[in-house]
C-alpha cells in the first residue's frame, strides 16, 4: 500500500473541486430554491424537471455534451476564447462547472424543503415587526433552513467526492492539473497496481466516514427547530 | 381616524368593507368565522396583497389605487392568532426583534416595561417550545408592543388557547387598553371577549358590514342579532364614587343612582364599564324594600322586543341615557302591564367589572 506523490495531488484537486464546486452551488442555488420554494409561476414544474435531471441522465451524457459545450468549437468554449481565456474542456475550471451541474438536484431540492418550511408565518410576523425582505431572510430564513444549508453541502461534497464519469469525460485525467482522486484509483486498477489503488481507496473512505460523523455530531448540536 | 374602502374577489369569498374606525379605543370587528374579519384586519395591515382600495390612518394615506406602503413600513403591531414566535429565538430576542427595527427615537415604549405589563420576567432566557400556549401569547403580544404601534391590530389572540391561558391573558388585554392610549382594532367571534374589551363594534357577515358604532347601542339594538341570544347582555358606563365603602365593596355613580360590586382596585373618578346580562334583571313597579338584592336602579321602559324563547319577552329600560336589557316572562310582563315610558325598579343579580 504505498501513496506516491501524484496520488497526493489527486487528493488534493479532488477535496479542490469538491469544496469549490459546493461553496459555489450554495450561492447560486439559494435564491433558485427560494423562487422554487415560494413561485406559483407555472414555468415551476419545468424548471424542477431540469433541476432534477441530473439524477436521471448518464454522467456519460452529461459529460459528452459538456466537453462539446465547453471545449474550442462549443458555445461557451468560443465564447471563452474569444475573452483570451481559453476553453474549458481538460480545465479544473471545467470540472467545476461539470460538478456543480452533476450535483445541482442535491443542493436545491433540500434548500428548496427547507424554504418551504422556513417561509411561512414567521415572515409575516417578521414584515409586521418593521423587518425588510432581505433583513427577514438573513434573519430567519436563513437559521431557520440551517438544517437544509448542512444536508446541501454534505451530499453536495460527498456526491463530487465520487464523481468519475462526468470528470473522465470532460478531462479529469490530467496528473496534477484535472486528475482526481476516483479516476487514479481507476488507473492504478488498470495497471495493476492494487497496493496504490487500496492507499487511496482507504483514504477516500475513512475521509468520508469521518466527514459523516462530524456532521451527524454538528447536526445533534443544532437547537431542534420546530416550525408549526 | 381609520378610513378604509376595501374589496377583495376571490370568486367563492369576496368583501367589500368602507368603514371610518375612530384612532381610540378598542374597536371589534366580530362575525362568524368566514365573515372576512380576518381578512379585513389583514388589509389594513398590508398583508392582502390583492386588495383593492384605499386606507388612510390619522391622516396619513397607507394605500390607494396606485400607492402601497409596504407592511413593514406601516407603524402597526399584529398580534396573530398563533403566537407564530421565532423557534429559533430565546424570549427576550423575540420581544426585541421589532424593537431594535425601529428608530430611537420612536422607542416610545421600552422592554423593561412591557416585560413587566405582561409579567414574563421569569421566561426571558427560555425558547418558545418551552412556553405554554399562555405565555407565548403573551410573549408576541409583548413583540408587537415594543415596536411602539401607532395602530394594534389583534386577531383572536384568545382563540387558540384554552380556558385557563385566556383567564390569564384577558386581564393583560385590558390593562393594555386601560393604560397605553393605543387605538386596537379586534377581531373575535366570542361576544364575551367583546363585550369586555371594545368601545366601538363593527359586525361584519358574508363580507359585508351589516353594522357599525358604539359597542353600547349594538348590543341593545333591536335590530340587530346581538339581543336575541341566550348571553344577551349590556354595558354600563360608570364612575367610581368610592373605592372601598368599608364592607367590601366599592360604590359606583350611573348618572345620580348608585351600583355596588365587589371590592376592586380602583380610584375614585374612574371611569369603568360594567356588564350586566339581561337574564340577571328583575323588574319590579314599586321599590322593593326588604330584599337582599344590593343594586336597585330607577328606569323607564323603553320598549318590549320579543325574545327567541317564546315564554320570554325582553324589555329594554333606559337608565342614566344608557339602555339595559332585561328578560322576563311574557307573564310578568302581562301582570305588571309594563309598557313604554313606564317607570320601573330594575333589580339586578350580577355586575361585572371589565
Amino acid at each position: 500500500m504505498g501513496i506516491s506523490e501524484a496520488d497526493l495531488i489527486a487528493l488534493w484537486t479532488t477535496l479542490k473541486l469538491a469544496v469549490v464546486s459546493t461553496l459555489a452551488l450554495l450561492v447560486l442555488c439559494t435564491p433558485l430554491a427560494w423562487w422554487l420554494a415560494r413561485t406559483r409561476s407555472p414555468y415551476k414544474v419545468v424548471v424542477e424537471a431540469l433541476v432534477a435531471l441530473p439524477l436521471v441522465l448518464p454522467p456519460t451524457v452529461m459529460g459528452f455534451y459538456l466537453l462539446v459545450l465547453l471545449g474550442p468549437h462549443g458555445a461557451v468554449g468560443r465564447f471563452f476564447e474569444a475573452l483570451g481565456l481559453g476553453h474549458l474542456a481538460f480545465t479544473f475550471t471545467g470540472l467545476v462547472i461539470g460538478s456543480m451541474l452533476f450535483s445541482l438536484p442535491f443542493v436545491v431540492q433540500p434548500l428548496q424543503n427547507a424554504f418551504a418550511i422556513a417561509g411561512g408565518r414567521v415572515l409575516e410576523v417578521a414584515a409586521t415587526l418593521r423587518a425588510s425582505p432581505l433583513d427577514r431572510f438573513f434573519t430567519l430564513v436563513l437559521p431557520l433552513a440551517q438544517r437544509g444549508f448542512l444536508t446541501a453541502s454534505v451530499l453536495s461534497f460527498a456526491h463530487t467526492l465520487g464523481e468519475f464519469g462526468m470528470i473522465l469525460m470532460i478531462g479529469g485525467n490530467i496528473p496534477g492539473r484535472t486528475q482526481v482522486a476516483s479516476i487514479a484509483i481507476y488507473n492504478h486498477v488498470e495497471a495493476m497496481d492494487y497496493s496504490s489503488a487500496h492507499g487511496l481507496s482507504l483514504i477516500l473512505v475513512a475521509s468520508s466516514f469521518i466527514l459523516l460523523i462530524s456532521v451527524f455530531t454538528l447536526n445533534r448540536r443544532f437547537k431542534v427547530v420546530n416550525l408549526a | 381616524m381609520l378610513n378604509l374602502d376595501f374589496k377583495i374577489d376571490r370568486g367563492e369569498f369576496s368583501l367589500a368593507a368602507q368603514l371610518e374606525l375612530p384612532s381610540q379605543g378598542v374597536t371589534a370587528l366580530f362575525g362568524r368565522s368566514g365573515s372576512g374579519k380576518t381578512t379585513l384586519l389583514r388589509c389594513i395591515a398590508g398583508l392582502e396583497k390583492t386588495a383593492q382600495g384605499s386606507l388612510s390612518f390619522d391622516g396619513e394615506t397607507w394605500q390607494t389605487e396606485r400607492f402601497f406602503l409596504p407592511l413593514h413600513q406601516r407603524p402597526i403591531g399584529y398580534v396573530f392568532q398563533e403566537a407564530s414566535l421565532f423557534p429559533h429565538l430565546k424570549v427576550l430576542a423575540n420581544l426585541t426583534y421589532g424593537y431594535r427595527r425601529i428608530p430611537k427615537e420612536q422607542r416610545k415604549l421600552q422592554p423593561e416595561e412591557v416585560i413587566k405589563l405582561l409579567g414574563i420576567e421569569e421566561l426571558l432566557g427560555r425558547y418558545p417550545d418551552e412556553l405554554s400556549g399562555g405565555q407565548r401569547q403573551r410573549v408576541a403580544i409583548g413583540r408587537a408592543l415594543l415596536t411602539s404601534p401607532q395602530l394594534l391590530l389583534m386577531d383572536e389572540p384568545m382563540a387558540s388557547l384554552d380556558a385557563t391561558s385566556k383567564a390569564e391573558i384577558l386581564p393583560f388585554l385590558e390593562k393594555l387598553r386601560d393604560q397605553l392610549e393605543l387605538p386596537i382594532i379586534y377581531v373575535s367571534h366570542a361576544i364575551e371577549e367583546v363585550t369586555r374589551l371594545a368601545d366601538h363594534l363593527v359586525l361584519l357577515e358574508a363580507g359585508k358590514v351589516i353594522a357599525e358604532g358604539e359597542l353600547q347601542d349594538l348590543l341593545t339594538d333591536p335590530s340587530l342579532p346581538f339581543i336575541q341570544t341566550e348571553t344577551a347582555s349590556t354595558v354600563l358606563r360608570a364612575v367610581v364614587k368610592q373605592p372601598d365603602t368599608g364592607d367590601g365593596l366599592t360604590e359606583l355613580k350611573l348618572g345620580n343612582q348608585a351600583l355596588f360590586i365587589s371590592k376592586t382596585s380602583v380610584s375614585a373618578g374612574q371611569p369603568v364599564r360594567v356588564r350586566v346580562m339581561a337574564r340577571d334583571l328583575v323588574l319590579a313597579l314599586t321599590p322593593p324594600t326588604e330584599t337582599s338584592l344590593l343594586n336597585c336602579l330607577t328606569a323607564w321602559v323603553l320598549d318590549i322586543q320579543p325574545d327567541p324563547n317564546p315564554s320570554q319577552a325582553l324589555v329594554r329600560i333606559e337608565v342614566a341615557d344608557q339602555i339595559l336589557l332585561a328578560r322576563v316572562s311574557k307573564r310578568s310582563v302581562e301582570n305588571l302591564k309594563l309598557k313604554e315610558r313606564q317607570l320601573v325598579y330594575a333589580l339586578i343579580k350580577g355586575v361585572a367589572l371589565g
